[in-house]
């Protein structure tokens, strides 16, 4: 790639889109590490009557970090990484520049009445597709709008051939709507029965089925915004900051094309022992175990970029950022695939060890790598060097500790509760009332709150260490080539 | 193959989308029919008890308690009979829940009863020591929407061919008809609480949440 050539990149979508990363970020984790304390002591619910129950703030917590921090930090990157990897800068297109705004103040319009649905109880109750169907309409506008931005850039694009994450910024793209449109089918009742709130709708299937078309959702909502845009992301930021050549081509086709097929069979392993049909759940136990080959496929990928040039980890600490992400991707894909085995799912299932699974993922893998991205990019948004690297260090310790809190407890606390569940005394009897499965855990829960406070500390730290990069940070001339310029 | 592919953004996206869309179609239609079948003897919930159902997901129990039995030993001795496909058949949506912070709620119906809901909705520390869950006092504050749930409960009835108006099956009827119904069974339900504020705005005709939510409770058999 050829730096200081003639194109002048537009940035002002990312940076819009960075901010709203920032800010949800912040809302959607304190929300988590307030739900999180309630579990370990309950007087916690009572904050804001109504509206401050776990019941009422778990939603938002979900839908804060996922459709909010997450899916911003995607759109961010995609604002910034689309220009660079196809050599066309948005400004060549007023069109484009209209959609990019307009998709970022849709975004925020939306966001903002969910969150006040979402506290007032209005939804749906399928997990991450609680909107209501007002609402799922204006989803499909604003995704619709991303989907302008993508195919239009590529329509004006010079460089002819799609890098990598742009393989995986189209396939974010395609799977979400797919899974969202058929997952939010529902018929208004206002519009058959002429009563009742206006808002009001019923899912079109029913029981078992729509057991099973959530978690073809649920499942794969996990795929197209936790994993797919993330590997597009880490495919263009990991290169780009160490200066390391992707270690291999094929590598990067294999690991796409198999877990573009078999990740959408893996949502069989949610509904284990349910009512759905047994084949469904025996595909979906095989399908996860092979899920491991792509999976890892992709991480493996990224720690062979950097053979040789382990030096950087010592150096730079967004080149640690990310490569502890590709490393957490690989415990997470690991994790998940044993949890899918039937015997292990028996005990597993409906446990904490299934919110520690994700979380591990989440704040590791997807955390790190949309945190490292914002690192990266700021320099070269703002024509500044990264304010503070001591900062940077600190918050990367403080975050990697509360992770291995919570993600330990959690795993302790899953396995007990499983085991008590199960557990019968010499006459066959079980041994265990339900409230002792519950008190047991709860220093495990206090452990994982804490766990979960330190990493939201280390997202302040980030936030300001982003906010003095953009306000008080020494200026830069040019743009840096490869590793990001920072203060100590 | 796959260099022509990459500089070909339409058939890019097509061979991607037929890739990802093929696990969908061959896991879910096959039994989509057998799946959405009843087991004899299984109604459709009546308005009041849609009502209720409508609270349970404005408070997201379903965060913390399944609706799902397995079939292990463990399982069927805690909660009961382990579930079948058939019992779901008029769930929508499905609360099968993913999290069991509190225990599953399946068959409650069969062992809790209208005044233990109501101390423990109120004060769950009262009935069970030691208890993690909230209180839920504005559900004795708040009415319960009898008419969005007769509205959910006709566009099912047309829409999806759901049973109701049929020899034993729960009646409708216009929604006078059914309103008189739903103060019947509220009636039932307020007679056995203690809350004077629920007495109080039920003789007013008032159904608050709690009544609402005990009578789809009671329902969960």
């Amino acid at each position: 790639m050829q730096a200081k050539d003639a194109l002048n990149y537009d940035y002002s979508v990312a940076k819009c889109f960075t901010y709203a990363a920032i800010l949800f970020g912040i809302v959607g984790m304190l929300i988590g590490v307030v739900i999180a304390y309630q579990m370990a002591f309950p007087e916690l619910n009572y904050l804001a009557g109504e509206y401050g129950t776990y019941s009422r703030l778990r939603p938002l917590h979900t839908s804060g970090v996922i459709f909010g921090f997450l899916l911003s930090g995607i759109f961010a990157t995609w604002y910034y990484v689309g220009q660079r990897v196809l050599k066309v800068s948005m400004a060549e297109s007023p069109f484009l520049m209209i959609v990019g705004k307009l998709h970022f103040w849709l975004y925020m319009i939306l966001m903002t009445i969910a969150v006040v649905n979402l506290f007032m109880g209005i939804g749906t109750s399928k997990e991450y597709a609680e909107l209501e169907w007002p609402l799922d309409i204006l989803v499909v506008v604003v995704w619709v709008l991303w989907g302008f931005s993508i195919f239009g850039l590529v329509g004006i694009r010079r460089e002819k051939t799609l890098y990598i994450s742009m393989w995986y910024y189209i396939a974010t793209f395609l799977g979400v709507a797919m899974l969202y449109l058929f997952n939010n089918m529902e018929v208004p009742t206002y519009f058959v029965a002429g009563m009742g709130k206006w808002y009001h709708s019923v899912s079109m299937y029913a029981g078992s089925n729509d057991a099973m078309v959530q978690w073809w959702y649920g499942h794969n909502a996990v795929a197209f915004v936790f994993t797919v845009p993330i590997i597009a992301m880490i495919y263009y930021f990991l290169p780009k900051e160490s200066g390391q050549p992707v270690f291999s081509y094929k590598l990067s086709l294999l690991s796409f094309w198999g877990l573009m097929f078999v990740y959408l069979w893996a949502g069989g392993h949610h509904l284990i022992y349910s009512t759905v049909p047994d084949w469904v759940q025996t595909m979906g136990s095989i399908f996860s175990i092979v899920l491991i080959l792509p999976s890892w496929g992709s991480a493996i990928n990224m720690l062979l970029t950097m053979k040789g040039q382990w030096g950087q980890l010592k150096e730079n600490p967004l080149v640690k950022f990310m490569v502890f992400a590709s490393t957490f991707y690989m415990l997470s894909t690991l994790e998940g695939p044993i949890q899918s085995i039937k015997s292990v799912n028996a005990l597993a299932h409906f446990t904490d060890w299934i919110p520690g699974h994700v979380h591990d993922g989440t704040l590791g893998w997807v955390g790190f790598m949309t945190m490292a991205a914002l690192y990266h990019m700021a320099p070269r948004m703002y024509k500044r060097e990264l304010y503070s690297k001591k900062l940077m260090e600190s918050q990367f310790w403080i975050q990697t500790t509360g992770i291995v809190m919570y993600f330990s407890s959690m795993w302790i606390a899953g396995i007990t509760q499983g085991m008590m569940w199960r557990a019968t005394d010499q006459f066959g009897n079980l041994a265990y009332s339900f409230i002792d499965t519950v008190t047991v855990l709860i220093p495990y829960y206090a452990l994982r709150a804490t766990g979960g406070l330190l990493y939201l500390i280390g997202f302040f730290m980030f936030t300001y260490n982003m906010y003095k990069t953009m306000t008080a940070s020494k200026a830069i001339e040019s743009e840096p080539q490869n590793a990001s310029p920072m203060a100590a | 193959m796959f260099h022509w592919l990459e500089k070909n953004p339409f058939f890019f996206a097509v061979g991607v989308f037929l890739v990802i869309a093929y696990a969908g179609i061959v896991t879910i239609l096959p039994d989509f029919m057998e799946s959405a079948r009843p087991v004899t003897g299984t109604k459709p919930y009546t308005v009041l008890e849609l009502a209720g159902r409508h609270v349970y997901i404005k408070d997201s129990c379903n965060a913390c308690h399944s609706q799902l039995i397995r079939p292990f030993k463990s399982e069927t001795d805690r909660y009961g009979m382990y579930s079948l496909s058939g019992e779901y058949a008029y769930d929508r949506p499905f609360l099968w829940g993913s999290k069991r912070t509190g225990p599953d709620l399946m068959r409650v119906g069969n062992y809790r009863t209208t005044d233990w809901h109501e101390y423990h909705m109120l004060d769950p520390i009262s009935v069970v020591p030691g208890s993690i869950m909230p209180a839920y006092k504005h559900m004795f504050k708040n009415n319960a929407d009898i008419e969005t749930a007769y509205a959910e409960a006709l566009t099912v009835k047309k829409v999806f061919n759901v049973p109701y108006d049929q020899a034993d099956m729960p009646q409708l009827g216009t929604y006078d008809e059914s309103k008189k119904a739903v103060m019947e069974q509220a009636a039932a339900i307020v007679a056995d609480m203690k809350s004077t504020e629920v007495k109080e705005a039920f003789k007013r005709g008032e159904i608050k949440e709690i009544v609402a939510l005990i009578a789809y409770l009671n329902s969960l058999k």
